[in-house]
């Protein structure tokens, strides 16, 4: 299973041609306290940089990107009513919505998680 | 050493602690709680002797109310404290110094008031036959001429609420004159640094918004705008002076480049109190922009009162600018109400009637004891203050971008790195200093930003006063010696720190009663 990220914090991770999106640990740091999230219809056609879902913090409110073009096959509907699991375990069981991707070429593009901790090292 | 009623004269030496000491009312002293006013009074207490009605026969057909209305029964001196303390918890531009960042909360000058309550205007009626308040319309009408000679634009519509509303009077304006042209274009270009409200208006006209980044020097990075626009780019929505606190200083080519692919130029007006008689907007290619009569021209707002958002409109938007506004003719003035005549292309009205009239008097009687070179001033000094500011804290905080500020001096946190104490704790830490905190974390583009915008009202002293207290404030957080005295911050406001997760997750939107 490849896990990979964007430098808009959304992580990626594909097992077969279907793909779990969510934001990085990074990411829920930033944002501090979850308290919505919006994820998107199951059946949703996206493009890559689509806006997948809405992630809204005691902070700021923020959109967050499809990492890669797919349909939206199942969505993580526990987030409703407990939007702190994004804080608790954003990358696990904070996990925003599943995507059957439509060109698994586009994750070349992505940084791996290596690649992804010096980026954000790089922000300070 | 009693005095001759053996009353003593002086203290006993007075013991330290107060952070612990409780009260039986949960007073203290001058900071009076007060209950919910449902949970206040008794059923039955009224505030007014009334006669109990005669018979009568209700014309409601059968529809009228069984249960009771939830309303609390109360006395009239119980309504007034309630109030009245509430009001004493609460933080005001008359009580102190409220440095809130793109907000431009100056001082409200009593003048404005005392026109305001001339009974000639402030007893009149917005459904009043227009032979009768000819007075309030040449207010009107003299105002729009203000604020067209003041940003050198053609024409104006006063009706808007507010600043939000004068944006979404805007871009449907643009939205008018594209259908006019037959043209279906879907994108609005919004930098990232825009007010949320920006974003929000383009979508409520069902556009779709299209983020420019910002440069390193916090503008709008021109070539990331060139490279989105197109024939489906209805326009740009740009702020300026921005949230940065910095003037657009492309602004013109800004207009030319949206004019070029046939689009328009929405300026938002916010941050003009920046740039008020300096700069005038109509030669910078601008087509539309709102004023926040509550901001530049100083009626109230905050909780003082309502907003007011008059649009300027460039000859390219002007005739589809709403109704109703104010005409001025030989017979004196008329109201143009309907989209017909000379208002055929008007997209319509956006408020019942013709906008806040209380605020055009406030603002009228601002720009008139002010005076054309009295306004100019106001720039230059709320400029000059803000600068003050920054100069004055510039050595203990950051500033993401190099330079002189407009009206706002902008601090991310990069200072306050491992200290334990974040942007958050020195604003709630400002306010056991008695002030109203800076806009904290917006724009979002700087890391833990603070905001500061002092305005033009403020003196050295009460300047000084502040960067005194923030070195202090920011010395103590870097010495890392008691980050408790930031994160344990307020101490004696009204109440502690607020649960605002707890509040956002299970928000308690609903009164109910505890005994039911």
């Amino acid at each position: 299973m490849t896990k990979k990220y964007t430098e808009d914090h959304e992580w990626i991770s594909l097992d077969g041609d279907i793909a779990t999106v969510g934001i990085s640990n990074y990411a829920q740091e930033q944002l501090g306290d979850v308290v919505f999230v919006e994820v998107p219809e199951v059946g949703a056609e996206m493009g890559k940089g689509d806006e997948l879902a809405v992630v809204e913090s005691v902070k700021a409110a923020s959109e967050v990107y499809a990492p890669v073009a797919g349909e939206v096959t199942e969505v993580n509907e526990d987030l409703e009513a407990n939007p702190s699991m994004v804080n608790e375990d954003s990358e696990g069981s904070g996990w925003f919505a599943k995507l059957k991707v439509a060109d698994l070429g586009e994750l070349d593009a992505l940084m791996d998680e290596a690649a992804y901790q010096d980026y954000v090292k790089g922000l300070g | 050493m009693l005095n001759n009623v053996g009353r003593p004269t002086r203290p006993e030496e007075m013991d330290g602690e107060v952070d612990n000491f409780e009260t039986y009312t949960g007073n203290k002293a001058l900071n009076l709680e007060t209950p919910l006013i449902f949970e206040q009074g008794e059923p039955g207490r009224v505030g007014v002797d009334l006669p109990e009605p005669k018979e009568f026969t209700d014309r409601l057909g059968g529809l009228s109310r069984e249960g009771n209305i939830g309303l609390p029964d109360l006395s009239e001196p119980q309504v007034l404290r309630h109030y009245v303390r509430l009001s004493r918890q609460n933080y005001s531009i008359d009580a102190g110094f409220y440095p809130l960042g793109s907000c431009t909360m100056k001082h409200n000058p009593r003048i404005n008031e005392k026109a305001a309550r001339l009974p000639g205007l402030g007893d009149i009626h917005p459904l009043q036959p227009v032979e009768t308040v000819q007075g309030a319309l040449e207010l009107i009408y003299e105002l729009g001429e203000w604020l067209k000679t003041i940003t050198g634009m053609p024409a104006v519509a006063m009706s808007p609420a507010a600043g939000a509303h004068g944006e979404l009077c805007g871009v449907m304006a643009i939205r008018a004159a594209h259908d006019a042209k037959g043209e279906a274009r879907t994108r609005i270009l919004v930098p990232e640094s825009a007010h949320g409200t920006n974003p929000a208006t383009a979508a409520l006209c069902g556009y779709k918004v299209d983020a420019v980044q910002a440069r390193p020097d916090g503008r709008m990075d021109i070539e990331a705008f060139k490279a989105k626009l197109g024939p489906d780019v209805a326009g740009v929505m740009l702020t300026n002076p921005n949230t940065c606190g910095l003037f657009e200083n492309d602004v013109k080519e800004i207009a030319d480049l949206i004019h070029g692919v046939g689009g328009y130029f929405y300026c938002d007006g916010a941050n003009f109190n920046a740039i008020l008689g300096r700069t005038r907007v109509g030669d910078l290619g601008v087509d539309a922009m709102h004023i926040n009569l509550h901001k530049t021209f100083s009626t109230p707002h905050g909780g003082g009162g309502p907003g007011s958002g008059p649009v300027v409109f460039s000859d390219a938007l002007a005739a589809y600018a709403p109704v109703p506004y104010v005409v001025k003719g030989e017979e004196g003035y008329r109201l143009q109400e309907q989209v017909e005549g000379d208002a055929q292309d008007s997209f319509g009205r956006m408020k019942g009637n013709h906008g806040q009239m209380g605020m055009f008097i406030r603002a009228l009687a601002y720009m008139l004891s002010h005076g054309a070179d009295g306004l100019k001033q106001i720039a230059e000094d709320a400029v000059l203050n803000a600068n003050y500011v920054r100069v004055g804290l510039n050595d203990l905080l950051h500033s993401p971008y190099d330079g002189i500020c407009m009206h706002e001096a902008l601090f991310d946190d990069s200072t306050l790195k491992d200290t334990g104490v974040t942007t958050l704790d020195i604003a709630k830490a400002m306010i056991d200093e008695g002030y109203h905190p800076m806009t904290m974390y917006f724009p979002l583009v700087v890391h833990g930003a603070m905001l500061i915008e002092p305005t033009e009202s403020e003196s050295k002293e009460t300047l000084d006063m502040f960067i005194g207290s923030m070195r202090h404030l920011i010395s103590k957080a870097q010495s890392g010696e008691s980050p408790e005295h930031f994160t344990q911050a307020p101490r004696f406001a009204p109440r502690r720190r607020l649960d605002e997760t707890s509040a956002a997750r299970k928000p308690v939107l609903r009164w109910t009663s505890s005994a039911s």
